[in-house]
């Protein structure tokens, strides 16, 4: 700290007309005053240089794509031949008629649902037990959450072996018990069963962690007044456990809806071909994008990709937001059936 | 000390002796036998995957056919993995390579450009840092992927980086989650007489940050590099579009896998192993931190 005080000092020293030879006096005035200056400087500054990198590479490498996006969905637009000409809604047109993307449509939500919803019933309960006086609370806590380190990628090759309708080991095991195999990959719904099956594995855990830092936060004397007026621990949790919940339920819900509904890496590694399926049973809304895009058959069409990323979008802030509405009012209906 | 403030139910005097222990047993909170249950089975079903890709990647083509599964791993394990790492078209120690340059790349400098932002919007006082800040916080609701047609047009052929591991790094050099996390962080974690004191000794402001915010971000900065190194590690989206086969991060490698070799299995999940290896030693490091990292996030977020 010192040291910077000498080179303030050094510093005015050297800048000019402070050698002019004037009295002691004056020039330690002007020392204090530049040295004073610099400081003013240096305080009004900084901060808007230490924020300066992440607003300049954020609107380099995030804003300005998101903001062309729009520019590119209103061109007729190709990989080869770059920008074409305007053709105003044309590609929301095309997109929304092609029966491809309705398909994707429906899928995502499928798949959206089967993997959201068990996915925070059982974090709940995961961490209603972990909330508990538990022995050897770290090793539950890390054994939760070891899925998260798998890369969606690699989850995505395993279960689809598991899943295999040929020779895997879901069919395999119900073939023991009596059961007729299932199409996991041929049909509709075990597909995005299967596919929701990957993200609950991946997340449900780390969901439960959230929960659980939630459920440490609710004072323990909330408990301690319901028990001695006998609720049971059922009723506790649903009516001081879930309602106390409601900030940290609906930041879950609303990150696994964005995260949900651009879902790509399950579906896409679910098989080989990575087309979603020979009649699109479980391709996505990002598959789709990303097909139109960069697909090996029919990809470059980049107006088509960017009007269909827009209309991606709007469908997460619209589901985003009854998402918030519900959940509000739920976790509010809740609360007041406890008083 | 936690146990002790849990398991105090004090019942009034009045209540009678049944209720007492009825409340007591509702409050002690203890988990019972099925509590322990059903963590063990839920975390049997987190192994389980990886167990099942140990048992089919050490055994060959004919393992998976077998109807009466064998629970008991066979022995190629170390020859399927063998067998892939040589493999010129999948290209694993490339990938490797690749992985653990981007994901180290990306996260220090996410950790450095987060920490300074959240330190400016933490603790320093300037014109329009609210607005600025409550901005940060409506990009991370904003799905990244939507820009990704005009993200291909730039690094593609604007810049032509096409194949290059550039492409991945520079996109991801900043985080609107991280500036958001640092800031939460510091504006609890920093007290501002620190600074003050700081500042009165005489340290200008890049002195300040280096010697006193730095040291006080520094649990939150590691908890955001772990995550931040997983996250870039298992990213595969955007490294499929931009990077070839000849050029991959691990999850493309490994999607090369499958359509390498999608007919033997014992290869394919002998490489999920593989790759998944790097992150469970990490997880093994430090998987603690990342615990507290999300219950810390949970709080706050």
């Amino acid at each position: 700290m010192t040291q910077s005080l000498e080179r303030d000092v050094e510093v005015s020293r050297t800048a000019p007309g402070s050698s002019g030879g004037g009295p002691a006096e004056e020039r330690a005035i002007r020392r204090i005053a530049f040295g004073h200056r610099l400081s003013r400087w240096d305080v009004k500054i900084s901060p808007y240089l230490y924020i300066s990198p992440f607003f300049i590479l954020f609107g380099i490498t995030g804003l300005f794509p998101l903001i062309y996006t729009g520019v590119v969905s209103l061109y007729d637009w190709h990989i080869i031949g770059g920008q074409g000409d305007f053709v105003g809604l044309a590609n929301f047109e095309w997109v929304l008629g092609q029966e491809k993307f309705w398909i994707a449509l429906r899928n995502t939500f499928s798949i959206f649902i089967f993997s959201a919803v068990p996915q925070v019933i059982l974090a709940l309960i995961i961490a209603a037990i972990l909330d508990q006086n538990l022995k050897a609370k770290t090793f539950w806590r890390m054994g939760v959450l070891v899925p998260y380190v798998v890369a969606p990628v690699a989850v995505a090759l395993i279960f689809s072996n598991m899943f295999g309708d040929q020779y895997g080991l879901i069919n395999n095991l119900l073939g023991r018990i009596g059961l007729d195999p299932v199409g996991w990959h041929s049909q509709v719904v075990p597909s995005h069963l299967a596919i929701a099956t990957m993200v609950n594995f991946r997340w449900t855990g780390y969901n439960a962690l959230i929960f659980l830092a939630a459920m440490q936060a609710i004072p323990r004397d909330y408990y301690e007044a319901a028990a001695i007026d006998g609720a049971s621990r059922i009723r506790q949790f649903f009516s001081i456990t879930i309602p106390s919940l409601r900030p940290t339920l609906i930041f879950v819900i609303i990150t696994s809806t964005i995260g949900g509904l651009q879902i790509f890496d399950e579906p896409r590694m679910y098989d080989s071909t990575g087309e979603g399926g020979a009649s699109a049973q479980w391709m996505t809304i990002t598959m789709y994008i990303y097909n139109q895009g960069f697909g090996a058959s029919g990809g470059g069409q980049f107006g088509h990709a960017a009007a269909a990323a827009w209309l991606l979008f709007l469908v997460i802030v619209i589901v985003g937001l009854i998402n918030l509405v519900a959940t509000r009012a739920i976790a509010s209906n809740e609360s007041r059936s406890s008083k | 000390m936690t146990t002790a403030q849990r398991t105090r139910a004090v019942p009034p005097r009045t209540a009678n002796l049944r209720t007492r222990r009825k409340a007591n047993a509702a409050a002690t909170n203890k988990p019972n036998f099925l509590g322990y249950a059903f963590l063990v089975i839920v975390i049997l079903g987190s192994l389980f995957p990886l167990y099942w890709s140990f048992l089919i990647g050490s055994g060959d083509a004919s393992t998976l056919r077998n109807l009466d599964v064998n629970w008991l791993p066979g022995g190629n394990l170390i020859s399927n993995m063998a067998e892939v790492l040589e493999n010129e078209a999948v290209g694993f120690w490339r990938a490797l390579g690749n992985s653990l340059i981007v994901s180290t790349v990306v996260s220090v400098s996410v950790v450095l450009f987060s920490t300074l932002a959240g330190y400016a919007f933490a603790k320093l006082r300037f014109r329009g840092s609210k607005p600025l800040l409550f901005f940060v916080i409506g990009t991370m609701a904003v799905p990244t992927q939507l820009g990704i047609v005009p993200l291909f047009i730039a690094m593609s052929q604007w810049l032509h980086l096409s194949g290059n591991i550039l492409a991945v790094i520079l996109p991801a050099l900043v985080s609107a989650f991280g500036v958001f996390w640092m800031t939460q962080y510091l504006s609890q974690a920093l007290p501002d007489e620190l600074i003050e004191a700081a500042r009165v000794d005489g340290a200008n402001m890049i002195q300040t940050f280096w010697h006193i915010a730095l040291p006080a971000a520094r649990p939150a900065a590691a908890m955001l590099g772990l995550f931040i190194f997983i996250g870039t590690w298992t990213n595969f989206f955007w490294p499929f579009i931009i990077l070839s086969s000849a050029n991959p991060t691990l999850p493309v490698a490994l999607s090369l896998l499958q359509s390498n070799f999608f007919v033997d299995y014992s290869l394919v999940l002998a490489g999920v192993l593989l790759s998944t290896i790097p992150l469970l030693i990490l997880f093994v490091v430090a998987g603690k931190q990342l615990v507290s990292g999300i219950m810390q996030g949970a709080v706050k977020g």
